[in-house]
């Protein structure tokens, strides 16, 4: 598996690996947590390209609710055809007729099957109603429509659900998903992610990027930097025309990788260390 | 429930072959000593871990592990937990290997997977969910054992806790429901059971009935979180409440994040707009100073933030001086947005070294300053308790809510009075 997800740049270590074969071959859906930025989303993104299957990807919200994620009907649509038929004759089946109904997320992947990958994006967003009904649906991949009828998934579609951990998700959730906590890579395969992610970069200059947002880790930061800004810090000195990372140019790009003042201001304290390496002091 | 498919005169080894009945009795033994030692692991799990073990064959310590991993655990805070069960069971001597050897070949443990499929049905149609008048005897154990030492844990007193029985308080306070205090604002969203008429959204779908206004709309106040600020005793003698607070205080600190974060989302969409200092929460430790470290726990586990904080706390010699601290905490951060108008909750046991008259003199300051004062103090908990001591007894005239916060039971009353209305109710 994780050589297969290699074949799309999206490096993924044993645990990850094993996590996301076991749910393909159980049929589960795979909770994902982890700090923001360690690739939670990009494990569904990646395995679709893997598979050749559609991703479907649901962004949870507060308030989030069946309308935006399952089914809605079309009321325009509705009212309109209602006019047109004013003089004539019309039922109730016509104008519930599978054309006024639009489709959302989780009905597409229902009707998909095992030809999509659905994602379930920051679940923790959503709030608890919304996460019972999405347990009815994920225990046997079907919905029933009242005025349609029954849609279910021939073969279930491969789940991922993402969580940033902002609140604990419910019990009854997590029992029926796979679970694995993604951390933060270590040194070598950030390199490597680094490398894979963005070609551009040249070896020298992402190790040294990785190794100062690694550091950069064990300050103690509020929101810690992810993958995605180790990626995006390397090809923002690359762009300035930084061969290498220096205290000057680190200062200078900052923004990229520390998104909070406090924390920034911490960073700018230690800059030295962070950028050339030895023990970084504890803020 | 899983429980009665191993053991002694369990249901689920008969007519195995020995290979299989090994891997189960493994298996099944390994995912109850983990349940044993706190881990919600329910016959699902077991399930589903023999089914990742089967999905995985052949096995190697690694994939076993995995499979463990990612079938037992549900929350980053039992991979500690895990690992250390995998290491007891697995670990050393190659038990592992010994174990793959003789259960560890696919077909038996595909042969544990069906046996687990057909069984768990039986097994969880006889115990109730919720651990009520349950009928089948293997499952009905299990579920009345794990109900009480809950039980018994949500009332024992936090001093009284040995290592294993904390952390499962610890993971049962984060549980607790912390609500923040709400006050309400000027801002008018829109609300079915409102009372002011929102005329302009009426009209509009009035529209849709030929312009009568049949269906009208209407508006409420919305209310908004108030601050929350926790001051915490961690003197030599509240050690093990303090910790307890921590996790009260990181629970409401997640609570706290969501709420600033959902409402800054939702500024834009005329709905609760993010006043200053809405739905925060802010952490502050004391000995003989007073220290800050909203920070720290915000970033990192709440033990190890206490332990950063005991550390830096020089002078322990049990003294405690609550006065110094307070007036500290009212004129360094009293200008901020976060102390005008909170909540505060103090925990100590009010055994102070300083000089009652100065305490009294912050205490007045801090209670006009806020919205509510709560004292929490843990040796409350003894219902023989008197506030005598001379600290307890300057602070008492201005505290609106006295309450123990001893043990788990308390806390969750605690996370309740911080939202109850109303002020001085004493």
């Amino acid at each position: 598996m994780a050589e297969r997800l290699a074949t799309v740049a999206y490096l993924a270590d044993e645990g990850l690996s094993t996590a996301v074969y076991l749910a393909l071959a159980l049929q589960r859906p795979l909770l994902l947590e982890g700090e923001a930025g360690v690739g939670k989303t990009e494990v569904a993104k990646a395995l679709a390209a893997v598979l050749g299957r559609r991703l479907i990807r649901l962004q949870c919200f507060e308030g989030i609710d069946s309308g935006q994620a399952l089914y809605e009907w079309d009321y325009a649509r509705q009212l309109i055809a209602v006019r047109a038929a004013q003089a004539g004759t019309l039922t109730a089946t016509d104008l519930f007729a599978p054309e006024f109904l639009s489709e959302r997320p989780l009905l597409a992947a229902l009707r998909a099957g095992d030809g999509a990958v659905l994602l379930i994006d920051e679940l923790d967003r959503a709030d608890d109603e919304f996460e019972a009904f999405l347990l009815e649906v994920l225990s046997d991949f079907a919905v029933t429509i009242p005025e349609i009828g029954r849609v279910a998934a021939a073969e279930p579609p491969a789940v991922i659900v993402t969580s940033n951990r902002t609140r604990e998700l419910h019990d009854a959730l997590k029992r029926r998903c796979l679970y694995h906590w993604i951390d933060h890579p270590d040194l070598e395969r950030e390199v490597e992610i680094v490398r894979a992610r963005a070609p551009e970069v040249p070896a020298a200059l992402a190790r040294e990027v990785a190794a100062a947002v690694g550091r950069m880790r064990g300050l103690d930061l509020v929101k810690r930097p992810g993958v995605a800004e180790t990626i995006d810090w390397a090809q923002a000195l690359l762009l300035l025309g930084a061969s290498s990372l220096d205290p000057t140019a680190a200062n200078a790009t900052l923004g990229v990788v520390v998104k909070d003042h406090e924390d920034a201001e911490l960073v700018r304290d230690h800059l030295p260390a962070v950028v050339a390496g030895g023990q970084p002091g504890r803020g | 429930m899983a429980e009665g498919t191993t053991g002694s005169g369990s249901p689920g080894d008969g007519g195995l072959p020995p290979a299989a009945a090994h891997a189960l009795t493994v298996l099944v033994g390994f995912a109850r000593l983990l349940r044993a030692r706190g881990a919600p692991v329910g016959g699902g799990r077991v399930l589903a871990f023999c089914q990742a073990a089967a999905a995985l064959a052949p096995l190697d310590t690694g994939r076993l592990y995995w499979a463990a991993r990612t079938t037992l655990v549900a929350s980053r805070a039992d991979i500690d937990l895990l690992d250390r069960a995998f290491e007891e069971c697995f670990g050393g001597d190659g038990a592992a290997r010994a174990f793959i050897r003789v259960g560890g070949d696919p077909e038996a443990l595909q042969d544990v997977a069906e046996r687990l499929a057909a069984e768990l049905p039986l097994l969880v149609a006889g115990v109730p969910v919720d651990g009520e008048a349950p009928d089948g005897e293997h499952g009905a154990t299990a579920a009345g054992l794990v109900a009480s030492a809950t039980e018994v844990l949500r009332t024992r007193s936090f001093a009284e806790l040995d290592e294993a029985e904390r952390l499962a308080a610890q993971a049962a306070i984060r549980r607790l429901e912390v609500r923040l205090p709400t006050r309400q604002a000027r801002r008018l969203r829109l609300a079915p059971g409102g009372r002011r008429l929102d005329l302009r959204r009426t009209l509009r779908r009035s529209l849709r009935t030929q312009g009568e206004p049949l269906r009208r709309a209407w508006r409420a106040r919305v209310t908004r979180p108030r601050p929350l600020v926790l001051v915490l005793d961690v003197s030599g003698s509240m050690s093990s409440y303090a910790r307890a607070l921590l996790q009260f205080g990181f629970a409401a600190i997640t609570v706290g994040g969501r709420a600033e974060r959902a409402a800054a989302e939702r500024a834009s969409q005329d709905r609760q707009v993010r006043a200053a200092g809405a739905g925060r929460v802010e952490v502050f430790c004391f000995g003989t100073r007073l220290t800050r470290i909203t920070r720290a726990l915000r970033a990192r586990d709440p033990d190890a933030a206490l332990e950063a904080v005991a550390a830096s706390v020089v002078d322990w010699d049990g003294g405690t001086r609550i006065g110094d601290a307070l007036e500290r905490l009212v004129t360094r951060y009293g200008q901020q947005a976060f102390l005008r108008g909170a909540v505060v909750v103090v925990c100590s046991d009010g055994l102070d070294r300083g000089d009652p008259a100065h305490l009294a003199r912050q205490m007045a300051r801090l209670s006009r300053l806020s919205h509510r004062v709560v004292w929490v103090n843990p040796l409350k908990g003894d219902p023989r308790y008197q506030p005598l001591a001379r600290g307890m007894a300057a602070a008492l005239p201005y505290i609106d809510v006295f309450l123990p916060g001893h043990n788990v039971a308390s806390l969750a009353v605690l996370g309740e009075a911080l939202q109850r209305r109303g002020r001085r109710a004493r």
